[in-house]
């Protein structure tokens, strides 16, 4: 196969990435785009193999051998990965992607020859700085995604861990990773190129433990972003067309997706980088709240509900951690065999990563035309006689509106509040991840439901 | 009698003449090389100021992956939010066509270069790398086609 061939196939298969990416505009196209996807990437192997078989038995004995252990691992994982868990995958996969940027910029730096990056000792210089900077945002997104991965499976508190002088720690990490990186590149030396790769394992963990649990769907899209560019990295380094096109799409992609993020809980990108939100400080600015609340049980919930004409259902993390996607569907399908209108409400920060609650809703086989975004049902909670919010708190607080003191002033909210009744499934009266009170909880029209959201969804269903 | 019609022809041009003859022809040689490098490098001018100079072929992969970055802006603002996490799941997993690199390592030839030690470590990095983009191809996928499966509209 000549070297054209096999950069216009490395070109197709950018292309059959790129609509895979387009088919995911609408569910009904979403299935083909997933099977664009996997052509492309057998088309980016399969193109590979051809153009540069590897070298004798031993080659393709490993090549096997490898494509089948991670092949087996990867499809046992995605067939049994429980949905609520599918951030924490998500964020384990990003770091999957670094620690092989690492590994081919090394394999890259050691047997250039293979390459075409020139010979042992003469690598080009260009070549040189596109591996060292693809290792080193590699290494940042591995150690960042494993702490992401350890915060959202609940292996390490999901509170930000706050370093004394971490600003300093950082910017003296950045700076040390810059001389490396010029070093390498003058010296070609394997040792500079470990110690970028050392500093950037540093950086990552530095990075990432300050940032507290609300603010992981951004982390989450961060990490996919620079996922994106270690790839783009690396493909520079092997001239490799889908490698570029690839990391461009996914480093956009997951920008994207951090700037939504950002922009749904009203806070810039930078102050989530710094981190620290949601920690002890804001929790204790509060006074001890006395006021009385509505107690309401199961029975009068479910009294209330199927007197209505139309209940909006909003689910935030508390759902996801309770499982109680599945009891509430089965409540929703008795509510609409009453002739009760169901809606569905998401605000896009619900959960732990973007678009978690409608795979959730999904699972449970909630029509996805029923699930809606924020500005779309927004006006109709007027209308609504009952706001249902399992398991959410500071995404419906007026106080966002209302209080300019308050830490999550500005971020957009569903206005529960304009339903004729509010219904609180929560498990105790603590406050959300931003540590503010929600003085929705002490109003005539709310009732507060104590408990597990899945026990008291199944008990409400009992009384239906 | 032979020899001497030879020495006739010969002599029909002095070593002078010969020598000018020679020079003569070498000139016009160097008159055409010189238009033929005037001809190039007028040809070589038109198409550097066509293209912007002698480009070099990263400039190249430069300009696709700034394209692809504006393809990437307005494709990914189309997804509707409904699926950001399988479009999380599916970025994940085409940016595991790091595989590339990764089979490009494992099969170095171990034998024919120089250092066989240097290969062999870059066999074991790729080899690492190909297990880890794998599970990250057949898992991102095969999740990803598992959460879309689960979307489904009103019965």
């Amino acid at each position: 196969m000549s070297a054209n061939l096999a950069a216009v196939l490395y070109l197709v298969s950018g292309v059959l990435f790129i609509l895979s990416l387009r088919g995911l505009s609408h569910p009904t196209t979403s299935r083909q785009g997933n099977t664009f996807g996997m052509v492309g990437m057998g088309l980016a192997i399969l193109t590979t193999l051809f153009y540069a078989p590897p070298s004798g038995f031993g080659g393709w004995f490993l090549l096997i051998l490898g494509l089948g252990i991670g092949g087996a691992i990867g499809a046992w994982r995605a067939r049994t990965v429980a949905m609520t868990a599918m951030p924490q995958l998500v964020a384990f996969f990003h770091a999957l992607v670094g620690l092989s940027a690492v590994l081919v910029a090394a394999a890259a730096l050691y047997a250039p020859q293979a390459f075409g990056v020139g010979a042992p000792g003469a690598i080009k210089g260009a070549s040189l700085f596109e591996m060292g900077l693809g290792a080193a945002i590699g290494a940042i997104t591995f150690t960042g995604s494993i702490i992401a991965f350890l915060k959202l499976d609940g292996r390490m508190s999901g509170k930000p861990i706050m370093l004394p002088q971490r600003h300093a720690i950082n910017i003296g990490l950045g700076l040390l990773l810059l001389v490396l990186l010029v070093a390498f590149m003058r010296t070609e030396s394997a040792f500079a190129f470990w110690m970028i790769v050392l500093v950037s394992f540093a950086l990552g963990v530095t990075l990432i433990i300050p940032i507290g649990g609300a603010d992981m769907p951004v982390v989450v899209s961060m990490l996919n972003s620079y996922s994106g560019w270690a790839a783009a990295g690396i493909g520079f380094t092997l001239g490799n067309l889908a490698l570029i096109i690839t990391g461009a799409l996914v480093g956009s992609s997951g920008a994207i997706l951090s700037y939504i993020m950002c922009k749904a809980m009203n806070r810039s990108f930078i102050s989530v980088i710094l981190g620290g939100f949601g920690g002890d400080a804001a929790a204790g600015s509060g006074a001890v709240e006395t006021r009385p609340v509505k107690h309401g049980s199961a029975d009068d919930a479910a009294f209330i509900m199927k007197n209505a004409a139309k209940v909006i259902i909003v689910p935030g993390y508390g759902m996801a951690v309770a499982q109680a996607q599945h009891a509430l569907r089965e409540m929703a399908d008795k509510l609409k065999e009453e002739g009760v209108e169901v809606k569905y409400a998401i605000h896009p920060v619900a959960g732990r990563m973007p678009g978690h609650m409608n795979v959730l809703l999904a699972e449970a086989n909630v029509p996805y035309d029923e699930v809606f975004e924020l500005e779309d049902i927004n006006g109709e909670f007027a209308q609504a006689d009952v706001a249902f919010v399992i398991g959410a708190n500071d995404v419906t607080n007026p106080a966002a509106k209302t209080d300019p003191q308050s830490p999550i002033f500005g971020m957009p909210i569903l206005d529960v509040e304009k339903a004729k009744t509010v219904l609180f499934i929560k498990r105790g009266m603590g406050s959300g991840y931003a540590g503010v009170e929600n003085e929705l909880f002490f109003r005539d029209n709310t009732m507060m439901l104590f408990g597990d959201a899945k026990k008291v969804t199944d008990e409400i269903l009992k009384n239906l | 009698m032979a020899s001497t019609t030879i020495s006739n022809a010969v002599t029909t041009l002095t070593p002078e003449q010969a020598l000018a003859a020679a020079r003569a022809q070498a000139e016009a040689a160097r008159i055409a090389a010189d238009n033929a490098q005037a001809y190039a490098d007028a040809v070589a001018a038109s198409l550097a100021a066509a293209t912007g100079g002698a480009v070099d072929p990263t400039v190249f992969r430069l300009a696709i992956f700034v394209l692809a970055i504006f393809v990437g802006y307005y494709v990914v603002w189309q997804v509707t939010p409904a699926l950001h996490t399988p479009l999380m799941s599916v970025t994940n997993a085409i940016s595991s066509v790091i595989v590339v690199g990764a089979l490009l390592a494992v099969g170095v030839a171990t034998l024919d270069t120089g250092d066989a030690g240097a290969a062999w470590a870059a066999r074991i990095f790729g080899f690492i790398a190909l297990v880890l983009a794998s599970v990250n191809i057949f898992g991102g996928f095969l999740v990803t086609q598992r959460m879309l499966a689960m979307y489904k509209k009103k019965a």
